[in-house]
């Protein structure tokens, strides 16, 4: 079951590639604008790059969110999906991760290039990378709640980020506390280690919460 | 008599409406000989002058926002777990004192910051902790505000309050950690001089009268909230809404 959701939402957005990429190019983008915005001194880019790499993947996954249930639901098929005898929790995590595959992943394997457009070292774009690999699952996670609450509103696109963004506070912190930390010399391990443990709460917690939401969403 | 009785939206409205004085009057009273207290009784502090002062509604305002969203949550939950449509109503109505007092008490925290630290604000964990409270807020009404369904409002709410409460210890701890990194930023907090009777007989007055207010103002919407949802019940024709 948790294979064929997968694999089913991977096909479906195989043959929608564009959409894939245009969440790549957003990210790829908002990053290229913070050193016009700021200016190219060297130090200073070094300085903001955690942060500036982080907030632009929390926008981006904000952009893929929508789409986590709302084709499904528009087409009915979400609807079916409630009704299999497997548990919807299945579901959920199977379409967490198939949207982690299609909108996150793609963001951490290009991290690291845009990365180098901050002057990082070699080992700080590892860790950037790293941590993005830890913490993106986090944004897809708590991400599902808030698409399945706010699934067939009005506003929506805009509702869902006031709903999650709060909630990606600890995600950026540590993500963005671990980059700083290689950037600055010291050990990331204790943050990557926290972000770690947080994506474990989130694993544990959210597919439920997202579950229940849908069944409120579909009543 | 059974109290269970009062778990009913009808019969809880002429309830509040005979309970909203005995706790409106109080609050009043209690501001008023707060207020007095504190600005006249209380000494001034040597270090911070008059300033100080704005302690007796900053921080009484910062424990209501933290208390009422836990509350919030925690009548969220009672209305989804038993299909308590009280329940939810009371949710809802908690949302908006709390999210006022949260605010209050950044506003004044700010107004305060300015004399005593030389700076409208710091990303200290606690000022930061407190606006990211108003975040949840914001996102819980706003949650609800875009549901047209009163039930399905009710219960994603629910949802949203819950994971909200799990993940308050989370970014309070993220947050205070976040901010020892960037120790150099930020400005070490008063050195919390001992503090006087009469001060603290001034802060907990306020702090009662604050509770009172909150419960009188929740009263008041919570009937709104009822008289909108229950028009259509005949109970409530007469009141001609």
């Amino acid at each position: 079951m948790l294979r064929w959701i997968v694999w089913r939402d991977l096909m479906l957005a195989w043959r929608r590639r564009a959409d894939m990429l245009s969440t790549v190019f957003f990210f790829v983008i908002v990053v290229s604008l913070f050193p016009l915005g700021i200016g190219p001194e060297t130090q200073l880019l070094r300085t903001i790059a955690p942060g500036v790499v982080w907030v632009a993947a929390l926008l981006a996954s904000m952009l893929s969110l929508g789409r986590l249930f709302a084709n499904d639901y528009q087409d009915g098929t979400l609807e079916q999906l409630l009704l299999t005898p497997q548990p919807l929790f299945l579901v959920v995590l199977g379409k967490t991760f198939a949207h982690w595959v299609v909108a996150e992943l793609p963001l951490v394997l290009i991290a690291p290039f845009v990365g180098v457009q901050f002057d990082l070292s070699r080992g700080t774009l590892w860790i950037l990378f790293a941590s993005l690999l830890v913490g993106t699952p986090v944004l897809s996670l708590i991400g599902s709640v808030g698409a399945a609450l706010t699934l067939g509103l009005r506003g929506g696109g805009v509702l869902i980020s006031l709903l999650v963004l709060p909630l990606y506070i600890p995600a950026l912190i540590f993500g963005a506390g671990a980059v700083e930390a290689s950037v600055m010399g010291t050990s990331p391990s204790s943050h990557l280690s926290l972000l770690g443990a947080f994506a474990i709460v989130a694993l544990l917690f959210s597919p439920w919460a997202t579950a229940a939401a849908l069944r409120i969403s579909l009543e | 008599m059974n109290i269970y009785k009062y778990a009913s939206p009808a019969s809880f409205y002429p309830l509040a409406g005979k309970l909203i004085p005995w706790f409106a009057i109080p609050a009043a009273l209690l501001f008023a000989t707060g207020l007095f207290v504190g600005f006249f009784i209380a000494p001034t502090d040597f270090q911070q002058g008059d300033a100080y002062r704005i302690i007796f509604i900053h921080v009484p305002a910062a424990w209501m926002g933290m208390f009422l969203y836990i509350l919030m949550a925690f009548y969220a939950g009672i209305g989804w777990a038993f299909n308590a449509r009280l329940s939810s109503m009371m949710a809802s109505s908690l949302a908006i004192t709390g999210a006022m007092f949260t605010a209050i008490s950044l506003v004044t925290g700010a107004l305060w910051g300015k004399p005593t630290w030389g700076t409208w604000w710091v990303w200290d964990a606690r000022m930061t902790s407190t606006l990211i409270l108003l975040f949840l807020y914001i996102g819980f009404i706003s949650l609800q505000a875009a549901i047209d369904d009163p039930r399905r409002a009710d219960r994603a709410g629910a949802i949203l309050a819950l994971v909200g409460v799990i993940n308050v210890p989370i970014i309070y701890f993220s947050v205070q950690w976040w901010n020892t990194l960037h120790q150099g930023a930020t400005i070490r907090i008063l050195q919390k001089p001992t503090i006087r009777g009469s001060m603290l007989a001034a802060l907990l007055i306020m702090l009662a009268a604050c509770w009172l207010y909150s419960v009188a103002v929740v009263l008041i919407r919570l009937r709104c909230i009822i008289l909108e949802r229950e028009q259509n019940a005949s109970r409530f024709a007469e009141v001609g809404v």
